[in-house]
């Protein structure tokens, strides 16, 4: 898969995002998945609610830890990945594909720029 | 696998009958205050139900049957006398409404014991009423944060260690204090220099676990407890590890202003599967006026249980917190004495030092080679096996023993916490050691063995992960109407 | 030494393993001037008989409830405690285990809560319920809390008839946090008055708390609260005597939010108010806000049924500060109690003895109200406790009374003041007989 319109935080979540588009696309990252483990639940922000970039806006739970999720982007809420309440097993099947978290508007798209791109995050994890 | 006692029910079976059975219906009741169905209790006989719990009974590894090495719970031996004491109808009968001239002996026991408590542990005054060790926690935060509230200081923030049991925090942040995780030093200890930059006139309380949670007594305890009494905050002694110093050592003389004990530990009461323990706390004279009920006191020969003061921070249990627990911890101090409790904590601590000095080298442990109670090894050396401390863990209890505590303190990588407690002899704790050392071999020879351990146990290893997503928390209502 | 093991060739094999002459150098690493070095001063060890008679002894210096004739209630309560239960609860895997950590050999605890939640679910017609908590006075603390947790608002209404010990555990555990607490009176029937809970009713208010039998033993009207609550949000917390569920109306089919209570009656002796036992139920919605241990069932890796600790993630060892509460255990041994006691009686057993209670207790309020001068303080229905209103002081009474060796019951005064001091609550269990009854009935005509 690609990753050129994908960027990391150092709190292991992604953004993909798309020209001429305000709405992004968030998750976390396939490293942080597997640090966790299985994944049994995760608590959503609330659609609409407003988010400041690296603040926690979830947490995300395995069988015996449990971490927040930060808001990569400053933004509101426009969607959550409701799927992920049945079924929270996909984050860990497909981190970057059906199991995303939320879908935020940016409000200030320079923000992506304060952000990693993949091989940058690589390297972080130890794995560039 | 066991049946429910749901699935083993069966319309008209019945365990128990009352006289003056069968009663009229409700007359007092009017008809919408009643329920619609009788509740879905099972319908069993008494012989049924018998077998069913003494089945379900013997599923448990418990003290009675092997050693127990859990990691700071103590579980030690639980006397059987102390049953014997609690059972006795005077004190089993008693209804905690009752008039002070009827209930004068429970009365001496909660004084007696409050008293022995003191001069074990070389605090003021001690209540007893903190139905457990994390009751005990929120009743010390309760105290400090009054304390300080008192003297009109806003000091709001709790230091705990970061070796520090997960309750602390989670006390500390109920009374809405705001926690601060201090880094422990390269030896396992309170680095000074951390404690004295994170130290402020903010600061309440510094909440401290001696010996800590790798058996490590605080060589520097005294500066310690200076500093933050420097800064005008108090210290807080987690008496989880009490075991440790019986007689040898005593937290009041060392300058803690607020402790508590584990009855259910140190004390030997049972612990019931969970519960019920007891977590006494102890204070220094300046707080002994915060002290919330039962308050015993003697008057004109009598013992009186007296209403709260003013300052008193309130009460935390419906009464007098767990009384039958209090005969039993008293029974076994009594039954020891002074020189008895002295030798407690010396067999505890030669026993703990006796096995971390035979795994040593094969289970490093990372923070010194002598413990107090506990000590805590690390499963790091098996990891280029595939094998984590949760397969030592697991395969132990083929051997019979239960698991120590395990992943806990954080501070140590893949974190076995050992502690063997004084009642165990010389062979039992041999033959944990070669199952320890049996083990290691086998984790080289044959990984998979621990990997899909224990093998001789009731069942396997359990789906937790579908247990986390989907919980199963009752049994279907069905199950009790066949 | 009792109960240690080592012998004198043990301890110096042990220690010189260890390259050490002496027990003290065990205690090198505490500072010296920390060190004790005399006994310490609780007295000289007993033998195992003499401390048993010791506390004989002491108990002499009791009469307990359970010799006399005892209206005593108030939270605690007489109830006949079937044989088994003392044989099983005091087997050792039961007593001398811990929190079932490693499932694999806790199974027998781990299903004793499992069905021990399915009880009380079933008692309280809620869909889950916790592995129990301390004592019905922090179990309601608990739920208010969690409530404010849940609605994250800060105003809690409390009914001004729920146990006096109840709303001062409710006042201690509230007192760090950002809640305040409201009380709502009652009617001359002795149930909450709905106008006046209306009136306090606003998008501030996290919950209302009710207690039912509320503490002066007069049953409420839930169904009342919870419409009255429906636009504004707040939940509806229950504490509930459990025996009464025997007959009443379940927090569930009331739609309560959270149902606690305390369930010392279910086949745990009166022990002088300790240990007890606080249970607490919700609805499936507040499962993550819920405090202390929960058990679920799941399988092992060859497929058997088995149970396990779950949802861990909300208690204090993962989510340190930030979990539901800061408890860590439950009341094991009084929770496997109350399920065997549940599962003995059965379903026809404990509706049987529901109804004797509440049938013994309006025979003893007639007859007590047939007697000069005494009436019932509140016109509400009752379960198995009522008010007496007495034409005397209610000590007097008291004191009347136990030299007939009764317990007549509390004196409200205790706890309400003034107003009620010729007020007695008296509670009756199946334990009573018609002869207590007539004793009782001797003392009271001589006022």
């Amino acid at each position: 898969m690609s990753f050129e319109n994908m960027r990391f935080s150092k709190e292991h979540e992604w953004v993909q995002f798309e020209e001429g588009s305000n709405l992004v696309t968030t998750g976390i990252t396939d490293y942080a998945s597997g640090e966790l483990g299985d994944i049994v639940y995760i608590e959503f922000p609330e659609v609409g609610q407003e988010l400041k970039s690296m603040e926690p806006m979830g947490t995300i739970e395995a069988v015996k830890t449990v971490a927040d999720i930060y808001a990569p982007l400053s933004g509101v809420v426009r969607e959550v990945n409701t799927v992920l309440n049945d079924d929270p097993g996909i984050v860990n099947q497909s981190p970057y594909g059906e199991g995303w978290f939320v879908k935020i508007e940016m409000s200030d798209r320079s923000e992506l720029d304060g952000l990693m791109e993949k091989h940058e995050y690589d390297r972080m994890v130890g794995k560039g | 696998m066991a049946r429910t006692i749901f699935e083993k029910s069966r319309a008209g079976r019945r365990g128990y009958r009352f006289s003056g059975e069968p009663a009229p219906a409700p007359s007092g009741i009017p008809d919408s205050y009643l329920r619609k169905q009788a509740a879905g209790l099972p319908e069993v006989s008494e012989p049924e139900v018998m077998r069913h719990y003494v089945a379900l009974s013997t599923l448990n590894h418990h003290v009675d049957k092997d050693l127990y090495p859990l990691g700071s719970c103590t579980m030690k031996y639980n006397p059987k006398l102390n049953e014997d004491v609690a059972a006795i109808k005077g004190f089993a009968g008693l209804h905690p409404e009752q008039r002070d001239d009827d209930t004068q002996g429970a009365l001496e026991v909660i004084h007696l014991l409050e008293e022995k408590l003191c001069a074990i542990t070389g605090m003021d005054r001690f209540t007893l009423s903190a139905a457990a060790g994390a009751h005990g926690e929120l009743l010390g935060m309760l105290l400090a944060k009054k304390y300080f509230v008192d003297r009109k200081q806003n000091r709001r923030k709790v230091l705990v260690p970061d070796s520090a049991h997960g309750t602390n925090p989670a006390s500390a942040h109920l009374v809405g204090f705001q926690n601060q995780a201090l880094p422990s030093g390269e030896n396992g200890e309170v680095d000074l220099d951390v404690l004295n930059r994170n130290l402020d006139d903010e600061t309440a309380v510094f909440m401290l676990t001696v010996p800590n949670t790798l058996g490590i007594f605080e060589s520097r305890i005294g500066e310690i407890i200076e500093l933050v009494h420097a800064k005008g905050a108090l210290c807080y002694l987690d008496g989880a590890n009490l075991n440790a110093l019986l007689g040898w050592a005593r937290p009041g003389d060392m300058g803690f202003d607020i402790i508590h004990v584990n009855l259910h530990k140190t004390f030997s009461t049972p612990h019931g599967g969970g519960g019920p323990g007891s977590g006494p706390v102890g204070v220094k004279e300046a707080l002994a006026p915060l002290l919330p009920e039962p308050r015993v006191r003697r008057e004109n020969g009598r013992y009186v249980l007296a209403a709260d003061g003013a300052e008193s921070v309130g009460a935390i249990h419906s009464f007098y917190g767990n009384f039958g627990i209090y005969l039993r911890a008293l029974s076994y101090i009594i039954r020891h004495g002074g020189d008895g409790l002295r030798r407690i904590s010396a067999a505890a601590n030669l026993n703990a030092n006796y096995v971390a000095h035979a795994l040593d080298g094969l289970y490093p442990i990372p923070h010194g080679k002598r413990c107090m109670h506990e000590f805590v090894a690390s499963g790091e050396p098996f990891k280029k096996y595939g094998v984590r401390t949760l397969d030592i863990a697991k395969r132990l209890m083929d051997f019979g023993f239960h698991a120590p505590t395990v992943y806990f303190p954080l501070i140590v990588p893949e974190a076995l916490m050992i502690e063997p407690t004084e009642t165990e002899s010389k062979e039992t704790l041999d033959r944990f050691i070669d199952a320890m050392r049996q083990i290691a071999k086998e984790a080289a020879e044959n990984p998979e063995l621990l990997q899909t351990a224990p093998h001789n146990t009731p069942v396997r290893r359990l789906d937790e992960v579908t247990a986390n997503r989907k919980p199963i928390l009752t049994a279907p209502l069905e199950d009790s109407t066949g | 030494m009792p109960y240690l093991y080592h012998t004198d060739e043990d301890r110096k094999q042990m220690l010189g393993e260890l390259g050490i002459d002496s027990e003290e150098r065990l205690f090198d690493q505490i500072p010296e001037e920390f060190l004790i070095t005399e006994p310490l001063p609780v007295g000289e060890g007993l033998s195992e008989f003499d401390t048993l008679r010791q506390f004989e002894t002491l108990a002499q210096k009791n009469t307990p409830a359970g010799d006399m004739v005892s209206f005593l209630g108030g939270g605690v309560y007489d109830h006949i405690v079937p044989s088994i239960i003392k044989h099983l609860s005091g087997r050792s895997e039961f007593y001398t285990a811990y929190t079932p950590y490693q499932a694999e050999v806790s199974q027998g605890t781990l299903q004793v809560v499992f069905e021990y939640q399915s009880l009380i679910a079933r008692l309280t017609g809620l869909p889950v319920a916790n592995a129990s908590m301390y004592d019905g006075a922090t179990a309601f603390a608990e739920a208010a809390t969690m409530a404010t947790r849940i609605t994250r608002r800060r105003v809690l209404l409390c009914a001004e008839n729920i146990s006096p010990r109840y709303r001062k555990v409710l006042k201690t555990y509230t007192n760090g946090q950002d809640v305040v607490l409201e009380s709502v009176p009652m009617t001359s029937r002795g149930d909450v008055d709905a106008d006046a809970l209306r009136s306090r009713l606003s998008q501030e208010v996290a919950a209302v708390l009710i207690q039912t039998p509320n503490y002066f033993g007069v049953l409420e009207c839930p169904w009342e609260y919870r419409e009255a609550i429906k636009e504004t949000g707040a939940l509806l917390v229950a504490s509930v005597d459990p025996m009464s569920l025997s007959l009443l109306r379940t927090p569930g089919e009331y739609n309560a939010d959270i149902a606690v209570g305390e369930g010392q009656g279910l086949g745990n002796d009166l022990n002088f108010g300790g240990p007890l036992l606080g249970f607490m139920a919700c609805r499936m919605e507040y499962l993550r806000s819920l405090p202390g241990r929960l058990v679920s069932e799941t399988k092992d890796v060859d497929g058997r049924r088995a149970y396990v600790l779950t949802l861990q993630t909300r208690e204090q060892h993962i989510r340190r500060e930030k979990a539901t509460s800061n408890i860590c255990t439950n009341q094991g041994l009084m929770a496997l109690r109350a399920t065997i006691y549940l599962s003995l009686l059965g379903k026809t057993g404990f509706r049987e003895l529901g109804k004797i209670c509440h049938e013994k207790a309006c025979r003893l309020s007639q007859m007590i109200t047939g007697c000069d001068g005494f009436r019932l303080r509140f016109s509400g229905p009752f379960f198995r406790e009522f008010v007496v209103r007495c034409p005397v002081d209610a000590e007097t009474i008291i004191a009347k009374a136990r030299d007939k060796g009764i317990l007549a019951g509390i004196p409200l005064t205790k706890y309400f003041g003034a107003d009620y001091r010729n007020d007695l609550l008296v509670a009756v269990t199946e334990k009573r007989t018609d002869a207590d009854f007539e004793k009782l009935r001797e003392v009271l005509e001589t006022v």
